[in-house]
C-alpha cells in the first residue's frame, strides 16, 4: 500500500480507516461467498453438516447456498465427479458469474479417490474447470472444509484487480467459459483441458537418472 | 450446440399435430436442490399435471461392483460405506453377513451385540436426517435439518470414538467387528439413547399436527399394496402400506430374536404414513438400543480363528441381507476359491424402491413429485452404485 503505515495507524485510532480500492473489494468478496447448492455425493453430507449448527459455516458468511449457478460464486465439487457428470458439472461452472471459484472437496474430486481405477470415474475435476482450492479427505471434515473456505477467503484477499498480474476475472481477455467435453464412444472427449490441465510431468533429458 | 442426446428430448418441446403438443417437458436434476444428490427425472407436465416420468440414473455409477470383482474380500469393506453413504455401519454389516454365510464363519456373542447397536443407532441417524430432509422437501429447509443434525453430530461423535471416522467407519470384518467398545463408550451411549426420546417428543410436536404437513402429505403418493409387494419395495415404504415384512422379524439375522421390539405399521402407505413409520420405528430402535446396552456380554468382538490376511471362502454363492434402515439391504456372492469374488452383486433398497416412483407420481401436481421422491429416502451412492 503506497499510504504510510504509522499515519495509517494514526488515523485508525481516530476511527479513519485508510484502505485501497482494490483491498476493499477484496475484502467484500472474501467475506461473503455464497456456495452452489450441488451435492454430487457423500462430501455432500459433510458439507450440508458444516453448515448446521455444529460447526456453522454463517460464521465465515458463507452460508448462503443457492440452487441456481447464475448467483453462486463459489462451487464446492462435493463428491465423485462421474464421466456421465462430468459435461454438467462443466456446464455450471459456465452458468456461474464471474467472478468465481472452484473448491475441489474429497479424494473423488481431486483425483478420483478410491473409486479411481473404474471405468466411469472422472480422475480429477481439474481435468475440465481450474481448481482454486484441494480439501483432500474422504470425506473431508466440516473442519478441513471450513479451513479451505478460509485459505480461499485468504486468496481472495490477495488478488491483484489492476495491472499485468490481474486475476483472470478482471481481465477482459480472460478465460471464462471452459468447452464442454462430450461423451464420446469410449470416454470423455477431449479427455481433459490442456488449458487448465497442467500436470507437472518430469521430462528426463538423455543421460539423465 | 447441445450434444447429449437425452438433453435434447428433455428440452420443453412442441410438437405441432401430434398428441403431445400441449405437453410441456421438464428436466429435473441431475444438479436440483430436492433430488438428494444427482438423480434425474423427465418429467412431462400438462399444465402442472405429471403426464409422464422417467429418471435418469447412472450420474453416480462409481463401479463399485466392477471393482469389488478385482479386489480381496475385505478390500470391498470399505467400499460399502460409499454406498448409502449416510448410514455405512449398516451396509457393513449386510456385506460381513453375506461373507460370513458364503464361509460358514460364526459370530461371537459380544460382537454381534455391537452389531446390533452400531446398527440401530445408524437406524436413527437416517430416520432423523430423513425428517430433515422431507421437510427441507416441502420448504422447510434448513429449521428441521438443523434440529435433525444436532442429533446427528451426537451420534457421530460416538461413531467416532468407535471406529475412528465420522462417516466411513470401516468398522465390521467377517466374524466380528475391528475392535473392542473403548473405555466409557456404553455409558455415553446410554446417555444419547435416554436423551433420544425427549428430542423424538419435540419432533413429533412440531410435526404431528402442523397444518401444511398435513395437506401436503396426506393422501399422497399412495399406492394399493399389491403394486408394492409386485415391485420389490421393502423397508418403511412398505410397512407404511400395512404390509408386515421386516427382515428383523420374518427372517431374523444376527441377534434380533432376542429382543423385545415391535413392527409398527401404517395404514394408507401415503407420504404422511411414511414420515411417522420413521418415527415409531426410531422407538422401537432405542427399545432395542436400551436391551442391547443392558444385555452385552464381556468377550470377544471378533472370532479367534477369524483369517484377515489369505481369506479364501469355499466355492459357493451366498445372499446375506438384513434390514437396512431404507429396506432390504442384500449382497449377493459368488467364491470360485480365489481370494476374490467371482460375482458380487448389491441389492439396494433405495433403487428397488424408486421403480415405482412413475406410479406414484401420475396425476399429481408437480410439487407432489418432489414430496414423493423424498419420501422413498433415496441415496444415491446406493442407486447408482
Amino acid at each position: 500500500m503506497a499510504i504510510d503505515q504509522k499515519l495509517a495507524d494514526d488515523l485508525k485510532s481516530q476511527g479513519v480507516h485508510v484502505t485501497s480500492f482494490e483491498q476493499l473489494i477484496n475484502w467484500g468478496r472474501s467475506s461473503s461467498l455464497w456456495p452452489l447448492q450441488f451435492g454430487l455425493a457423500c462430501c455432500a453430507i459433510e458439507m450440508i453438516a458444516a453448515t448446521m449448527a455444529k460447526y456453522d459455516m454463517a460464521r465465515f458468511g458463507a452460508e448462503v447456498f443457492r440452487p441456481s449457478p447464475r448467483q453462486a460464486d463459489l462451487m464446492i465439487v462435493a463428491g465423485t465427479v462421474t464421466k456421465k457428470m462430468a459435461p454438467q458439472v462443466v456446464r455450471l461452472y459456465n452458468q456461474m458469474a464471474e467472478p468465481k471459484y472452484v473448491l475441489a472437496m474429497g479424494a473423488c474430486a481431486i483425483s478420483g479417490g478410491p473409486f479411481k481405477e473404474g471405468y466411469n470415474v472422472l480422475k480429477g475435476v481439474d481435468r475440465y474447470i481450474p481448481v482454486d482450492i484441494v480439501v483432500p479427505g474422504c470425506p473431508p471434515r466440516p473442519e478441513a472444509l471450513l479451513d479451505g473456505l478460509i485459505a480461499l477467503q485468504k486468496k481472495v484477499k490477495g488478488e491483484k484487480l489492476i495491472g499485468k498480474d490481474r486475476v483472470r476475472h478482471a481481465d477482459p481477455n480472460g478465460m471464462a467459459e471452459m468447452p464442454v467435453p462430450e461423451y464420446g464412444p469410449h470416454d470423455l472427449q477431449p479427455p481433459m483441458n490442456p488449458e487448465v490441465w497442467k500436470p507437472k510431468a518430469k521430462i528426463r533429458k538423455e543421460g539423465e537418472a | 450446440m447441445i450434444s447429449d442426446p437425452l438433453l435434447q428430448q428433455s428440452s420443453p418441446v412442441l410438437e405441432e399435430g401430434s398428441d403431445d403438443d400441449q405437453l410441456l417437458r421438464v428436466s429435473l436434476g441431475p444438479q436440483h436442490p430436492s433430488t438428494h444428490g444427482v438423480f434425474r427425472m423427465n418429467v412431462e407436465l400438462d399444465g402442472e399435471t405429471v403426464v409422464r416420468l422417467k429418471p435418469v440414473f447412472g450420474y453416480l455409477h462409481r463401479n463399485h461392483e466392477k471393482i469389488a470383482e478385482g479386489q480381496t474380500y475385505l478390500s470391498s469393506m470399505p467400499f460399502t460405506d460409499r454406498l448409502d453413504y449416510i448410514c455405512p455401519l449398516t451396509n457393513n454389516w449386510a456385506y460381513a453377513h453375506a461373507v460370513e454365510k458364503l464361509a460358514g464363519i460364526e459370530v461371537p456373542e459380544r460382537a454381534e451385540y455391537m452389531r446390533v447397536i452400531t446398527a440401530e443407532l445408524t437406524r436413527l441417524i437416517n430416520h432423523t436426517a430423513f425428517a430433515g430432509f422431507f421437510l427441507g422437501d416441502m420448504g422447510a429447509w434448513g429449521s428441521a435439518l438443523m434440529y435433525a443434525f444436532r442429533e446427528r453430530e451426537k451420534i457421530l461423535d460416538l461413531f467416532e470414538d468407535l471406529t475412528g471416522a465420522r462417516m466411513m467407519s470401516n468398522f465390521m470384518r467377517f466374524g466380528g467387528c475391528r475392535n473392542d467398545l473403548p473405555d466409557g463408550w456404553l455409558e455415553r451411549c446410554r446417555a444419547l439413547v435416554d436423551n433420544y426420546e425427549p428430542f423424538l417428543d419435540e419432533m413429533e410436536m412440531f410435526l404431528l399436527g402442523n397444518e401444511i404437513l398435513i395437506a401436503r402429505t396426506q393422501d399422497v403418493g399412495q399406492l394399493p399394496k399389491e403394486t408394492l409387494i409386485n415391485g420389490g419395495i421393502t423397508g418403511p415404504m412398505l410397512r407404511a402400506a400395512g404390509v408386515a415384512y421386516d427382515i428383523r422379524k420374518v427372517d431374523p439375522y444376527g441377534i434380533y430374536d432376542r429382543f423385545d421390539f415391535k413392527m409398527p405399521l401404517g395404514e394408507k402407505g401415503d407420504c404422511y404414513d411414511r414420515l411417522m413409520i420413521r418415527f415409531l420405528e426410531m422407538r422401537e430402535s432405542l427399545k432395542i438400543l436400551k436391551q442391547a446396552i443392558k444385555d452385552i456380554p464381556e468377550g470377544d468382538f471378533i472370532a479367534p480363528k477369524a483369517k484377515i490376511r489369505g481369506f479364501k471362502p469355499p466355492v459357493g454363492e451366498a445372499y446375506g441381507r438384513i434390514e437396512g434402515p431404507k429396506g432390504e439391504l442384500g449382497f449377493y456372492l459368488v467364491s470360485d476359491g480365489t481370494p476374490q469374488p467371482y460375482r458380487y452383486r448389491v441389492r439396494p433398497p433405495s433403487f428397488v424402491n424408486l421403480t415405482l416412483l412413475e406410479e406414484m407420481c401420475v396425476g399429481l401436481d408437480i410439487a407432489d413429485v418432489v414430496i414423493i421422491l423424498g419420501s422413498v429416502d433415496i441415496v444415491l451412492g446406493e442407486v447408482d452404485r
